[in-house]
């Protein structure tokens, strides 16, 4: 009775899902289950964690591990256990949780779950629902398979990095990745929709599947468009900039940065309105899309001297009262004291053992009838051993401490 | 059937752009029947211009930009603005499981197309609606585009060279926006699966971007502080860049975490003085000291193809990767090794490269099947097959510009 409750106020409710992951791509895609109402049971090995807990930011810069921001921010909602894979028991251990599973989301190298014996062939034996997500740099079979790869690599081996930054004003200078951990989190939300699309396959057919999510080809699908100038037009798109300019992109105003785009016809004359209908904008360049595009430099010039006068919130509320695309450059401090994110509910408070109350984003997302909820905040290291090993496998005080012991757990 | 692990939903879409189609591509990669409603009213600009090549379309059946964004789908044209339009969308609607749009928010009601007049229609539909800043609060009627999601968002602030101005973006963060909204519409699906509910979803493009900057927006929370750009650099890890490489505009990213790795680069490199040096024997000196690696290795990496050096680099386990181009992603073995383009035929493009779906499933594979609609292709299909009208109808609504 109260299972079925469950489900009725939470999007994902009743479904279970182990995470085997660390760092960003993995944790941000089993965050997304959690936030809506899956039961994610977080595995990280004994003592040292996940390495985000590492990453901060910090309270005050002082490293700790149950303080990390990084970990905070992308493990809330869900449950923590420690558990040692490389030893014999804690993979009999893994596979009781597997059986019990819907999804396990995984960030091992190619081969490694296989020499652990816990690949996805071992694994649909013992459960066949299973829906087994394998997330690695560049997938589990061709050339680079074994190639070593942070980040950074991905960022540009999957050209993300190439159109970066835009503009460049030299093309001596670097391409360069976009910032913060953005490249991670695109994984975690491709991956996401894959173990979701599975999800609903599973309970029609009964049969579960495996998922073989390269990194890099999860990046290069954001640049779906970018991607095949070069094969279909010759044409290699760079950050160098647009080739068809359009007067405007970011510009410098008077407390910090504006961005400003009008391709259409309506939204050029908002933004002149804005400007009040300077002379300039009367003459014959600025007739249509074409001639401003000839002009576009000058015609950015014009404009940015205009913005350099007004302040970042000024032309943020006038331009969008004309209802002109304009935005200013948020920093996080704008984006936290943001009327707007303030007032729709973007933000949630978790409080947090360790690192006290804490204002977090939360979800993109409203939905009208299963909202999503922050329920729990991150785990601390092995939270939940007692609760996942004692009360869901059945295990009792005496073995859990002969576990600990042992260094399983 | 089509194996697709979706093979049997329904989705009517009402966008148009890149964000909203991208949205609804993914969910037709994955088995759903997707039927765009477009009109000559309100023509999809991705029709006639590509914002990354600049090129401009003759007609509205030649732009690869379209094809890459809107295949597998089929397309109805219906003019909005009529009456009896909003009648058979709501036709439509009353077929589907579910029903995106990304108009400004205010825009469906008064169509006649909102979650309420629809609700009426299939109590238990799934309507997802995106926009810029959100269906509600102050800031609700707010227009934008990729680049104001990105600034927004707090994504175009943090991204670029320390001493220039915040990066824009293309249209990867459209796309962010629409694999988001994928996302909400394929849970609501999962939970309509076991309560037969539908709900309404509002989506805000902005926070789709701000979602992915959590930990940085938490610095500025615990520390009052605001980052930065800095470019390719880490936060600890040195050396940790883009290097120049023999050609035009070639680029190799380096990457290093520890002393070994650190080793096997000095190594590669034929500097083994460098690794004994006390200036970089650790993270914490290789932090401090990057700037000068820096010019050490692109004085190295400058003389080498990026291909070449990234071999070598592989083969001593140091972090190495070519700064990709869409030609050199084209041409890259690993990318076609996993078939990562393919070619779609299409009547007027002719054969048009396209990405495959990011994903392989082992059962139920994510596919390509066909071309994007022809405007108006599907009118007959969809119309005829799907709601019983007679071809006679549809001659007379396209007389009467219903369908249009």
């Amino acid at each position: 009775m109260q299972n079925k409750n469950v489900k009725k106020s939470k999007t994902l409710g009743g479904i279970k899902v182990i995470e085997y992951c660390q760092m960003v791509s993995g944790p941000f895609c089993g965050k997304q289950l959690a936030d809506m109402g899956a039961t994610v049971i977080k595995i990280e090995p004994p003592d040292l964690g996940d390495a985000a807990r590492k990453i901060g930011p910090f309270p005050e810069d002082i490293p700790n591990a149950e303080k990390s921001g990084l970990f905070i921010y992308l493990n809330s909602n869900k449950f923590g256990i420690t558990l040692d894979l490389c030893k014999p028991e804690g993979v009999k251990i893994f596979k009781k949780l597997v059986m019990e599973a819907d999804i396990l989301i995984e960030d091992r190298s190619p081969g490694d779950m296989e020499k652990k014996g816990i690949d996805y062939k071992e694994l649909k034996t013992i459960n066949p629902r299973l829906i087994h997500a394998s997330i690695t740099n560049f997938g589990n079979s061709g050339h680079y398979k074994d190639y070593k790869a942070y980040q950074l690599n991905i960022a540009h081996v999957s050209g993300q990095g190439y159109l970066l930054p835009m503009p460049s004003p030299h093309l001596d200078r670097p391409p360069v990745k976009p910032g913060g951990n953005i490249s991670d989190y695109d994984s975690g939300l491709v991956g996401f929709l894959a173990v979701l699309a599975a999800l609903y396959r599973m309970r029609i057919s009964g049969k579960g599947q495996f998922i073989d999510l390269s990194r890099q080809e999860a990046l290069m699908s954001m640049q779906r468009v970018e991607s095949v100038t070069y094969a279909n037009d010759n044409f290699i798109v760079s950050r160098k900039g647009r080739i068809r300019p359009m007067p405007g992109g970011i510009m410098q105003c008077k407390d910090g940065h504006v961005v400003s785009i009008a391709p259409q016809e309506h939204q050029w004359e908002a933004l002149m309105k804005l400007m009040g209908n300077p002379e300039w904008s009367k003459k014959d360049w600025c007739r249509d899309l074409q001639t401003r595009a000839e002009n576009a430099q000058e015609l950015t010039k014009l404009i940015s001297a205009w913005m350099k006068n007004h302040t970042k919130e000024e032309i943020f509320r006038k331009g969008q009262a004309l209802s002109c695309p304009i935005s200013p450059l948020q920093t996080t401090e704008d984006v936290m004291n943001s009327r707007q994110l303030n007032e729709t509910g973007f933000f949630v408070e978790t409080d947090h053992p360790k690192a006290g109350k804490l204002k977090m984003p939360f979800v993109p997302y409203r939905f009208s009838k299963t909202p999503c909820k922050l329920e729990r905040s991150a785990p601390l290291l092995g939270e939940h051993n007692k609760k996942v090993f004692c009360d869901d496998l059945g295990y009792n005080g005496k073995e859990l401490v002969k576990l600990r012991q042992s260094g399983i757990i | 059937m089509n194996n697709g692990p979706l093979d049997g939903v329904i989705i009517t879409e009402f966008t148009s752009a890149w964000a909203g189609p991208y949205a609804t591509l993914l969910l037709a990669f994955l088995g759903a029947q997707v039927i765009k409603v477009e009109s000559q009213k309100r023509l999809d600009h991705s029709r006639k211009l590509s914002f990354s090549t600049g090129k401009i379309f003759k007609g509205e059946d030649r732009s690869s930009v379209f094809n890459n964004l809107n295949l597998n789908k089929h397309g109805v044209r219906l003019n909005l603005s009529k009456p009896k339009a909003i009648e058979i969308a709501k036709k439509l609607v009353s077929k589907s499981d579910a029903v995106m749009e990304n108009m400004r928010p205010g825009v469906m009601q008064r169509l006649g197309l909102g979650y309420e007049a629809l609700y009426q229609v299939k109590p238990d539909i799934i309507y997802l609606s995106s926009s810029a800043c959100g269906q509600k609060g102050p800031d609700n009627k707010y227009v934008g585009y990729a680049p104001t999601f990105a600034s927004l968002g707090g994504a175009s602030f943090i991204t670029g060279y320390e001493d220039w101005p915040p990066s824009n973006f293309t249209g990867s963060i459209d796309l962010r926006s629409g694999a988001t909204a994928a996302s909400a519409i394929l849970a609501a699906l999962l939970y309509h699966q076991q309560t037969g509910e539908g709900q309404y979803i509002d989506m805000a493009s902005q926070e789709t971007i701000a979602v992915l900057i959590g930990e940085i927006l938490l610095d500025y929370v615990m520390n009052n502080k605001i980052r930065m750009r800095k470019g390719n650099r880490d936060d600890f890890m040195a050396p940790h860049n883009c290097y120049k490489c023999c050609g035009d505009d070639k680029w190799i990213s380096i990457a290093v975490a520890t002393d070994s790795e650190w080793h096997s680069l000095c190594r590669v490199m034929e500097k083994p003085e460098l690794a004994e040096c006390d200036k970089f024997s650790d993270v914490f000196s290789r932090f401090k000291n990057q700037k000068e690696i820096d010019e050490i290795i692109g004085n190295w990496t400058i003389n080498y193809d990026y291909y070449e050096l990234t071999e070598k680099l592989q083969k001593e386990h140091v972090a190495a990767t070519p700064s990709l181009s869409s030609k050199g992603l084209f041409n890259d073995p690993h990318i076609n090794s996993r078939n990562v383009y393919d070619q779609v035929e299409h009547p007027f493009i002719g054969k048009d490269w396209v990405l495959t779906p990011p994903w392989k499933f082992s059962d139920t594979p994510a596919k390509i099947r066909r071309h994007a609609p022809l405007f108006g292709e599907h009118n007959e299909f969809i119309f005829c097959g799907l709601l019983d009208m007679t071809k006679d109808e549809i001659k007379e609504l396209e007389k009467e510009q219903v369908i249009y």
